[in-house]
Parts: C-alpha cells; sequence; structure tokens
C-alpha cells in the first residue's frame, strides 16, 4: 500500500495495469487496494500540478500567516470551518511557531486579495492578525519541479 | 605531419565505440529524450557527499598508498566476507580508478600476444578493444534471448582452445539485464576448474538484483576463488560514477603483476573519492535498497509495456537495463535506433552495439523517472504504430 501510494503521488494517472506490474499484483487487487483508500479517506481526491504562471498569467496566490484566539472546546477548528469555506482558500494549515494558521488564497488579481483579507478574513471572530505574503516564483511544487531549475546533467558518455 | 604515419597501428585499428554514435546524433537534436545513459539517476548518498567535503577540509588531498587507503581495502576485504563468504587479504586488493582500470589492468596483467580471451556476448564494450591492445585475440561467445542471455558449459567448452587464457564473465549483464544463478554458474565452473584459465568476473552490478535473487560471485564456488579476478566498484551501486571508484581482488601473484600497472599509470586512486568509498561500504546499505526497491518498480513496468507494445522482453533481473527485441519490425537494431532518434526523437542503444549476438535488440536503460520513462515509452509506441502503419 505505502509503495502503491508513492506511485500514485509521482503520476496519479498511470493504469492500474501499470500499478499492478510495477507493484507485483494484479490489476484486480490494484482496483480494490484504490477503492479502498478513497472509501477510507486516505486519499481524497486527484488533482493536476500546473506551471500556474504558464497555464494563467492572470492568478495570484498568498500565503497568510493568521494568529487566532483558540476558542474552549474547538479550539482552532470552529475558526478554521469559517476560513476553509471560501472558495479562495486553497490550502489551511494548523502551525507551530510564531503563528497559528497558514492560509493559502489563489484571486484573480492583487486587490482581490487585499479584499479577502480585509473583509473575509477581518469579519471572522478571533482573528487577531494577519500577514500576508505573496507568491513570486515556484520552483517546485509537490515534487514535481516548476521553474526550470534541475536538468539532467548525466552527459552522453561511452562506452 | 603526417599523422597517420606516426600513429600507432594497434590504436588506429581499434573501432569507435558503438554507443558513441548515437549519442552524438542525440546530442545534436533538439527535443531529444534518452533512455540511454548507463549511470544511476539518484544522487549519491548525502552522507558520502559529506565525508569527502570533510576530507577537503580536513586537507587530505594527497596521494594514498599505491594499491588504495589500507582501511578502505580493509573495508572491501569486510565486505566480500560478509555478503560472499569470500576471503581476501588487503594486499590482495586494489582500489582502482572505477571498475573500467580494473578491468584494464587484469587484461593487460594475463594476455600475452596470441592469447585468446572468451569474452561472453552481448556485453560492455571494453573487453574487446583492451585486449586487442595487448596484442590477444577475442573470442565471443554468444548468447541468446532463449537462454535469458546466460552462458552455457556447451557455449564455453565449444571455444576453448589451448591458447585460451581468460574467460570475461560480466554478470549482471550490461546490456541485457542478465543474471547467473549460482545453480548456472556451476557447470561453467566445472568445465574451468581443471584448466589453466583465468575467470574475469566483471561483477559492477552486483548489488542491483530484483525479483528476490541475489548475486553470487563465480568465485565462490568450489575451486574457483584461485582462478578469478573479481572487478567491482561504487558507481552503479551507490550512485558514484563521477567519482571514479573501483576495485580489483584476485589470487595475490596476479594483484602483485597488476599493482605494477597501476602504480606507473595511475600512483592511486583518487584520494577524496576513497574516503568517500569506505563511508559508502560501511553505512549506505539501506541507500541502496531503497534505490533497488525504485528500480524495480521501473523495471517491472517498462518490461510489462515493451510487451505489451508487442516488443518482445525477457525479464531481466540485474542492473538497470531492459534489452527488448525488435526484429518484428523488420529494421536492423541501428535502423531502429536511428529512425527512432531521428523521427521521435528518443536515444536507445542499438543491441548490436555490445556484439553481433545483440542484433535485433536494443538497450534501454530505467536510470531514469517513471514519468520520463512513461514519455519515452508512449513515443516508442507512436512510432512502432508509424512503422505498421507504413507496412
Amino acid at each position: 500500500m505505502e509503495t502503491l501510494l508513492k506511485l500514485l503521488k509521482q503520476n496519479s494517472r498511470l493504469s492500474n495495469a501499470q500499478l499492478a506490474a510495477m507493484t507485483g499484483t494484479t490489476e484486480n487487487e490494484v482496483a480494490a487496494k484504490i477503492e479502498e483508500l478513497e472509501n477510507s479517506g486516505i486519499i481524497k481526491g486527484y488533482s493536476v500540478i500546473l506551471d500556474e504562471d504558464k497555464a494563467d498569467k492572470d492568478v495570484v496566490t498568498a500565503i497568510i500567516e493568521l494568529k487566532v484566539t483558540p476558542q474552549a472546546d474547538v479550539g482552532f477548528d470552529e475558526i478554521s470551518r469559517k476560513i476553509v469555506a471560501y472558495e479562495e482558500v486553497t490550502s489551511l494549515t494548523l502551525m507551530s511557531g510564531g503563528y497559528d494558521l497558514a492560509v493559502t488564497v489563489t484571486c484573480a488579481d492583487l486587490k482581490e486579495v487585499a479584499l479577502f483579507v480585509s473583509q473575509k478574513l477581518s469579519a471572522i471572530e478571533g482573528i487577531l492578525s494577519t500577514t500576508t505574503h505573496f507568491i513570486l516564483k515556484r520552483y517546485k511544487e509537490k515534487g514535481f519541479l516548476i521553474s526550470e531549475g534541475e536538468t539532467d546533467e548525466r552527459e552522453f558518455v561511452s562506452p | 605531419m603526417d599523422y597517420n604515419k606516426i600513429l600507432s597501428d594497434k590504436i588506429k585499428n581499434i573501432k569507435p565505440s558503438g554507443i558513441r554514435k548515437f549519442f552524438d546524433i542525440a546530442a545534436q537534436t533538439e527535443g531529444v529524450i534518452s533512455l540511454g545513459v548507463g549511470e544511476p539517476d539518484f544522487p549519491t548518498p548525502w552522507s558520502v557527499r559529506k565525508v569527502a567535503i570533510d576530507t577537503i577540509e580536513r586537507k587530505r588531498t594527497v596521494y594514498t598508498a599505491n594499491p588504495g587507503l589500507i582501511e578502505l581495502r580493509k573495508t572491501i576485504c569486510d565486505r566480500l566476507d560478509k555478503k560472499m563468504g569470500l576471503k581476501y587479504d588487503t594486499d590482495e586488493v586494489i582500489v582502482t580508478v572505477g571498475g573500467s582500470e580494473a578491468i584494464d589492468l587484469a587484461i593487460r596483467a594475463i594476455i600475452d600476444p596470441g592469447d585468446e580471451v572468451l569474452v561472453v556476448e552481448p556485453s560492455f564494450v571494453c573487453y574487446a578493444p583492451i585486449t586487442e591492445l595487448s596484442g590477444g585475440v577475442v573470442v565471443p561467445l554468444e548468447t541468446s534471448a532463449d537462454t535469458d542471455f546466460k552462458l552455457t558449459a556447451e557455449t564455453l567448452r565449444s571455444k576453448i582452445t589451448d591458447k585460451t587464457k581468460m574467460l570475461i564473465l560480466p554478470y549482471p549483464n550490461n546490456p541485457t539485464g542478465g543474471i547467473m544463478t549460482k545453480e548456472e554458474l556451476m557447470p561453467i565452473a566445472e568445465v574451468l576448474r581443471d584448466t589453466n584459465i583465468v575467470v574475469l568476473s566483471d561483477e559492477i552490478y552486483s548489488e542491483l538484483t530484483y525479483g528476490g535473487e541475489t548475486h553470487t560471485s563465480i568465485a565462490q564456488l568450489d575451486g574457483m576463488k584461485e582462478r578469478t579476478i573479481i572487478v567491482n566498484g561504487f558507481s552503479k551501486a551507490y550512485a558514484m560514477t563521477g567519482w571514479r571508484l573501483g576495485y580489483v581482488t584476485g589470487p595475490k601473484p596476479i594483484i602483485e603483476q597488476m599493482l605494477k600497472l597501476h602504480q606507473y599509470a595511475i600512483m592511486s586512486s583518487p584520494t577524496i573519492s576513497q574516503y568517500a568509498g569506505i563511508e559508502a561500504i560501511k553505512h549506505c546499505d539501506e541507500e541502496i535498497t531503497k534505490m533497488v526497491k525504485e528500480y524495480d518498480a521501473r523495471r517491472r513496468l517498462i518490461v510489462k509495456e515493451f510487451n505489451r507494445m508487442g516488443l518482445t522482453c525477457f525479464e531481466p533481473k540485474g542492473a538497470f537495463y531492459v534489452f527488448p527485441c525488435i526484429k518484428s519490425t523488420g529494421l536492423s537494431s541501428e535502423e531502429f535506433c536511428a529512425r527512432l532518434v531521428e523521427e521521435y526523437k528518443v536515444a536507445i542503444v542499438p543491441g548490436n552495439a555490445f556484439g553481433n549476438s545483440g542484433e535485433g535488440y536494443v538497450r534501454v536503460s530505467y536510470a531514469y523517472s517513471i514519468n520520463h520513462i512513461l514519455e519515452a515509452l508512449k513515443r516508442i509506441e507512436a512510432f512502432l504504430k508509424s512503422l505498421e502503419n507504413g507496412k
């Protein structure tokens, strides 16, 4: 199962036949395993890794650090539930260290990010402060190189 | 100046490597992706790189003893003992500049003009030219897909003459990926045991075996250690190709003579690499396991895909190559590779570059990421479709 997930992370479009070959099992077993992983909620979905700059030039992504007041009984969960409801939010994680929540938002432009912070985020009770960082360039995402960076440096040598 | 007159006839008569030609085409064509190279795509384990950095910082940048650092030779001896139960003394080991130098030393130490060298084919391309430089005569031992490119006792016996001095036994094999198990080596040993033939066992891929197989050296079999020279190294097992580090072990009288060559031609192998090599052997078994696991998944994928496309491919159990048969296309190996690189921009190596018995096959390396391999396979499949439509 560990190997199967590792392979799917590298390329979730591998066919069941290919996955079966690589893991030394049968197509049926692979199909059953994947279904089990989906049903148990280990696999949440399948997505695509884009070079956003190439795909759509009019997208701005920001990571917003939030300091919040945890609420009794529910801790950070209640406030998180409100934040994830916004469709601009592409990821939300609870952090250790200097701040509490890291919100990633993707918007059409700078202004939209500004509006999101000033109107939507600030309207949520319990948020003490926000620090917004704009993403300037992506080098690597989910293990994939985004900018032209590392190339195969192996030269054609003989023998 | 008439260089043709001053150059040695021996060196002029050596054919350039058949791999070279295709790599030149590949290097000059835009957008080519390769399944051609013969080196790991993994980085050298970090701890090994760290030791090299420390070595430089500590100014350990002088020559070592000619045969190599004593600690490295001890480590190599321990490894051979632990892995295969082979006991060598440190003065039966020379640390060389890659496996390549070890092969060169071994052949030159044994071969006089007119001596015959049996070379299993298809195989790595350096054995024949080095033999010829010593005035030796190469006698190919052709293997075929019918026997998974293993050497059989019959083939061996049929080529032995009273001039036979050496057998070159390159398993796990480049380019076929074939291996020889202990049971398969036994009849070979049986043929050799009462002769004066020396075995040069090129075991550079010994750590890379799959499907539950582990490597056996012919030197492990009864009566064989005294007539076997083992060549091995760090390049393939530890992803250390650029460090140029290998070693050779064998009977002391042979190693002593090889050491003369090594000290005059090389002095000593790179010091920094030698310190790094100690770390590799001592602490990188887990890294090997990880790499082997990754190679294995790719190997299974690529074998399956070639068979699905109709290019029959026996299951290789070693190294990181597959050797599919392309005879069904009606093309020669060279035509196939030339058209594939020109029309569909995938660089692979024609099987006949590794000996005549490789004709009808191509060498495909899986020392590449799965996504890279999939893209290359897609292009190869499109090429095969275009051939079918053109018929």
